[in-house]
């Protein structure tokens, strides 16, 4: 007959389907993101490559163009899609942005959870969430009244130009990169630290030889999102990098990003015409080249790792 | 589990919200629209230029004040967008700075534009450029980057900063127009909104610019060009080149609604007061007309 | 080098590059706060705002913010929670996952202008949704996602496994085991994370000019009833937020005093910022310490 032990075995315990339940919807959660991450991607590629369907525009010509004129074109009738003078402009803020930030930011994150006292820790954690907090405009109107001159008067030029883009972008990078820095620095096991620490290993040498190299992945990961902030990054950088469409001949000629094209742009075009179309096509250049630095930083991160 | 429930009502509640809002939402706009005319009622959405938005949405604000059962909701996001999203029936009214006609990709056959205010846009300097008039061909050669130092004008010896506007933007193709006279302006910085250039201009030593007359402070120097000063009475005479309309375009007949607001914009109240007070330069001052294609003749 | 004299100028650095970043953000809230607050004054803060005369205020498009911020969490933090939970506990290594967590991280590189376009064509238009604040909270959401949902993973995962042991020999299921033992336990850096990206809702622009509008109608802050067009939270009514207010008076502002609106509106959002983090930080720890045995 039926033997009640058995059966309680047997069957499935509440907790386990309680379990199930939790499973399921955390699954629901992500795949909601996936949706969401899929949905706009499918958005913006759809119109990104109209450009080169419907206005028959030239792939490469447009990775390597140099003149940008959406509603001009060429002599053969094709219309002038050079996005290179963009792509180099957003490289180039986003790279220099994120080497100012990485330092200050490992140093702020080493000083958070190594150095500070409990109290000076809290100053700091408030500090990072200030910055984070300021909006991109104002940044950008600090920028236009402050870095602007200060570019202009130390180093020539209109003082318009990636350098100061960067030296914004700096500033905005930098509680994202700090605080997922300080989170990976958190996330190493403290018995690592205290291995070493026992073995008479000064705190710097701690630091560097076991905490940094196993938040490794981990502070790529902060300088991924830092650099997305960057790249995404357009109402601030607009303002002080002063959106000329031409290559940039060096740190402080004016220069542009996708971004800044974009944002400028848009408004005034047409949906469904090549303006609009070659706007969407360079949103679309921004999601593959964010794509492929992460593809990058996460090989890089791979080699790095403690194992 | 009690964390479980709360999710899982948040998200329920969140989910009916939308659809019953959603709902209830498309009935109102529908039931209004087929009420009686007597008293005006109705929604209209307008959408468009910023550089219009300040204007339109006070005078809706007072529109509304006499006409409580018309909601009206107005929102920037650029001519292109106000043009590109009456055409497809989106929204009510779009406003633009740019004729219809002159907009890749719009069928302006299909729009009918209501002109509701003129306005003048002026060339400006850095003050510290030191020149205070210049010539039509002049001021070409320097967008065209022929002329890079402003002592080859008159004024002192320093380096030309060019700040465009975006190309497509209103304010760039009225520049054009009456200036650059089919030749193409140099590359240069480009800055979209009157704002930021103004305070671009203000801050940096040798630029120039052009700015819509309501924005021209005290610390930016305008051009006269060819002795003639940028003043409104210049304008309504044409002696002063560089004008533009402001558009409000509807897709064919405006409904009842939306034909009294804009009746109500060119209404006297709205064009001797609002349109003045905001710098704009009412229609019924106007001596001349334009055309889309930028030909002027007597009103 | 002695690698005790080594150890020294290394922790000397790091102070250094410290004390700069709280140099550097000294500077900008000295800028803005003293540019801004001279003109704070409670007409200020409640009037309502005027599009070309001055004297206005920053009333309801400081509610908007704060309103559009509460909204932006009621949305993202279920969402994030279950997302950080799966990638911290239930997901297993292999590529899935791999592109799961690129997926998102993509997501936070996507100019706030394409989402604000790809919400006004979805929401907006498409979904008739109108320029409303729910479009705008859906969109802030997108922004919102991925840095919440790293930030919950990373800190569920600085917990040690002993408390999830500890758990699971207790008998606990393991849904149980982290939502009663870890999550609470790893509350402070979810606040954290939280705040955070509390601070970026606040600073958006961009996305929200073409989704929650850059208008703000008149409400009647007498009028509770979410249903009434007029009343302040009604989820369908055009938002102008703080953050688009200063973009929009930046940009296309005539009034004569939108110098002395745009420093005075800067400070308040600043302030508000700074209100928020220390009230979900206060709410937090005690939180905390009710939810764990710490004291």
């Amino acid at each position: 007959m039926d033997d009640p032990i058995k059966n309680k075995i047997q069957s499935t315990s509440k907790e386990t389907r309680q379990d199930i339940l939790g499973r399921f919807l955390t699954y629901l959660c992500i795949a909601f993101i996936m949706i969401v991450v899929l949905s706009i991607f499918v958005f913006v590629a759809s119109k990104g490559i109209a450009t080169f369907t419907v206005n028959k525009a030239n792939f490469w010509e447009f990775l390597t163009g140099k003149n940008w004129n959406p509603t001009a074109t060429d002599a053969s009738g094709k219309p002038m899609l050079g996005a290179l003078p963009m792509i180099t402009g957003s490289f180039g803020v986003t790279i220099l942005a994120v080497i100012f930030a990485t330092p200050f930011a490992i140093g702020t994150a080493l000083y958070m959870t190594e150095v500070a006292s409990k109290r000076g820790e809290k100053i700091l954690q408030s500090v990072v969430e200030l910055l984070v907090g300021i909006p991109s405009v104002v940044y950008g109107f600090i920028g236009l009244s402050v870095v602007v001159p200060l570019v202009r008067n130390h180093f020539g030029g209109s003082g318009y130009g990636i350098l100061s883009g960067s030296i914004v972008l700096f500033v905005m990078v930098l509680p994202t990169v700090t605080s997922m820095t300080v989170d990976s620095l958190r996330a190493v096991p403290r018995y690592y630290k205290e291995a070493s620490l026992a073995l008479g290993a000064t705190k710097w040498q701690t630091i560097y030889k076991v905490l940094l190299r196993s938040a490794t992945s981990g502070i790529l990961t902060a300088i991924i999102f830092g650099m997305a902030r960057a790249f995404g990054e357009a109402l601030a950088v607009q303002m002080v990098i002063g959106n000329a469409a031409l290559m940039p001949k060096g740190l402080l000629s004016s220069a542009s990003t996708l971004t800044s094209v974009l944002t400028m742009g848009i408004g005034n075009t047409v949906m469904g015409t090549v303006g609009n179309n070659a706007l969407w096509s360079l949103a679309l250049i921004l999601l593959l080249m964010s794509l492929i630095f992460n593809i990058v930083v996460r090989l890089i991160g791979r080699k790095g790792r403690l194992d | 589990m009690k964390n479980l429930t709360k999710i899982a009502t948040v998200i329920i509640a969140s989910t009916a919200l939308l659809v019953g809002c959603g709902n209830s939402n498309s009935n109102s706009s529908s039931s209004s629209s087929s009420a009686s005319s007597k008293t005006v009622s109705g929604k209209i959405t307008i959408v468009g230029s910023t550089a219009l938005q300040p204007l339109v949405e006070k005078a809706a604000e007072n529109f509304q004040a006499d006409n409580s059962k018309v909601n009206i909701t107005v929102q920037g996001g650029g001519s292109g967008t106000g043009l590109s999203q009456v055409q497809s029936g989106a929204v009510t009214i779009g406003n633009s700075d740019i004729f219809a006609e002159k907009q890749s990709g719009i069928k302006a056959e299909d729009l009918v534009d209501h002109q509701v205010a003129v306005v003048g846009m002026t060339p400006v300097v850095n003050k510290d450029a030191g020149v205070k008039n210049v010539t039509m061909s002049q001021l070409r050669d320097i967008f065209t980057g022929k002329v890079t130092n402003w002592n080859q004008v008159g004024g002192k010896d320093e380096k030309i900063v060019l700040i465009n506007r975006p190309s497509g933007s209103g304010t760039r193709a009225t520049f054009e127009s009456a200036v650059m006279n089919g030749q193409t302006a140099a590359k240069s910085q480009e800055q979209d909104s009157n704002g930021t250039v103004q305070k671009m201009i203000a801050q940096t030593p040798g630029s120039i610019s052009y700015l819509a007359f309501s924005y021209v402070k005290s610390d930016v120097q305008a051009l006269s060009i060819d002795g003639v000063a940028p003043t409104d009475a210049n304008v309504t005479t044409n002696k002063w080149k560089i004008w533009s309309y402001e558009h409000m375009y509807t897709k064919g007949k405006p409904d009842t609604a939306a034909k009294s607001f804009l009746d109500y914009m060119k209404s006297s109240k709205v064009q001797k007061g609002l349109v003045k007070d905001l710098g704009y330069i009412s229609i019924s001052n106007m001596k001349v007309q334009k055309d889309s294609d930028g030909k002027v003749t007597d009103k | 080098m002695g690698t005790k004299l080594q150890n020294n100028i290394a922790i000397a650095v790091i102070r250094i590059l410290a004390a700069l970043v709280v140099l550097i953000l000294v500077f900008l809230l000295g800028k803005i706060l003293i540019s801004g607050i001279p003109h704070i004054s409670w007409h200020f803060l409640t009037a309502a705002s005027q599009s070309f005369e001055s004297g206005g205020g920053i009333g309801v498009q400081l509610f908007n913010s704060i309103y559009l911020l509460a909204l932006t969490l009621i949305i993202s933090f279920p969402i994030s929670l279950g997302a950080g939970i799966f990638l911290s506990e239930y997901a297993p290594k292999n590529f899935l996952t791999a592109i799961v967590r690129m997926a998102i991280e993509v997501l936070s590189s996507l100019p706030s202008v394409v989402v604000g376009l790809f919400g006004f064509l979805l929401f907006v238009v498409q979904m008739k949704m109108g320029f409303s604040i729910l479009s705008g909270a859906i969109a802030l959401t997108f922004f919102n996602l991925p840095l919440l949902t790293r930030n919950i993973e990373e800190s569920l995962r600085a917990i040690p496994d002993l408390q999830r042991e500890a758990g699971m020999s207790l008998g606990l299921s393991k849904w149980k085991t982290v939502t009663k033992v870890i999550l609470p336990e790893a509350l402070p850096g979810i606040i954290t994370g939280v705040v955070l990206g509390a601070g970026r809702v606040f600073g958006e622009a961009a996305a929200l000019i073409y989704t929650a509008g850059q208008s703000a109608t008149n409400i009647d802050f007498g009028d509770w009833n979410p249903f009434n067009s007029a009343s302040p939270l009604n989820l369908f009514r055009p938002a102008e937020t703080l953050a688009v207010h200063i973009w929009k008076i930046n940009s296309e502002g005539v009034m004569p005093d939108a110098a002395a609106v745009s420093a005075g509106s800067s400070a308040v959002l600043i302030i508000a910022v700074l209100i928020f983090n220390l009230l979900a930080r206060v709410l937090g720890n005690s939180l905390y310490h009710k939810l764990t045995a710490t004291k």
